[in-house]
């Protein structure tokens, strides 16, 4: 399990836009680069990353992104958001050698 | 002895050409995925808006706003920040925005999708950055048009150097 951090504000008034950052612990590594032996390291990235928004048996993707090699190690991404209401936050990590990441926040609405 | 020393030249001539071939056979394989299609910036957005036109915002002006310094101390991981100046809502809002770069092994560096929901266009995230470059930001609207932004920025240490 990767260590991730995601940051949400906390109980942010209704209809208010707020900044969603989220970071997670991943190498990136781009199949690029020489290893000490000289031999390519085979690529290692994070291909995508979603985030979902859950409330009342309803749930929406409200932000997606394909990642690509050109994206540092540890790859950080801050989206905005409208909190309309309360709900559940969802987010999935997806990549190479069959990485997949999942976590939940909850938004409290006020 | 002559007919050996023939022989065995031409069995070294041959391996040399084997091995000659195997090399650039190698090469071809592990190049050719890193500087696949597309190959230029013009044509990696030119895909990216589908062959519609695209807009491009002066260094002042414009409906996208690409926010990255103009010179860069470290390549491996360089914040940008991404804008579209746009209401957001159910009847105007930005479908797509993507990053593309002119020098890197590979154009793309990002692609996003947003729906009316995000409440405001932006966007924000750390890149790699292979030398010294143009990029340019595109946003793609609910009503099929796109918008773009190119910067052009400096970078003193390179990303992919160090083992």
């Amino acid at each position: 399990m990767a260590r991730t951090l995601i940051t949400v504000p906390p109980n942010p008034k209704k209809n208010t836009v707020i900044e969603i950052r989220a970071l997670i612990q991943h190498p990136m590594e781009t199949g690029l680069r020489p290893d000490v032996e000289g031999k390519l390291q085979p690529r290692n990235i994070i291909q995508r990353f979603e985030c979902r928004f859950s409330s009342g048996g309803k749930s929406d993707v409200i932000f997606s992104a394909e990642l690509f090699p050109a994206i540092s190690a540890n790859p950080y991404i801050a989206f905005n958001f409208r909190a309309t209401q309360s709900g559940t936050l969802g987010f999935q990590w997806t990549g190479d050698n069959g990485f997949t990441q999942a976590e939940t926040v909850s938004l409290v609405v006020v | 002895m002559k007919t050996n020393q023939i022989l065995l030249n031409t069995i070294n001539f041959r391996r040399r050409q084997i091995l000659a071939a195997t090399v650039g056979m190698t090469c071809y394989v592990v190049i050719r995925p890193v500087f696949g299609a597309p190959a230029t910036l013009d044509t990696a957005i030119s895909e990216f808006a589908r062959g519609t036109k695209v807009t491009f915002g002066t260094a002042t002006a414009g409906k996208v706003k690409f926010d990255i310094a103009e010179l860069i101390d470290n390549g491996n991981a360089v914040p940008i920040s991404v804008s579209v100046d746009s209401p957001m809502t159910d009847a105007d809002y930005v479908v797509a925005m993507a990053v593309f770069n002119e020098k890197n092994p590979q154009r793309e560096v990002i692609k996003c999708r947003l729906s009316p929901s995000a409440g405001r266009a932006q966007v924000s995230t750390r890149i790699r950055l292979a030398t010294s470059q143009k990029l340019t930001a595109i946003a793609e609207m609910n009503d099929g048009s796109f918008y773009a932004q190119t910067v052009e920025v400096v970078v003193t240490l390179a990303a992919c150097i160090e083992e």
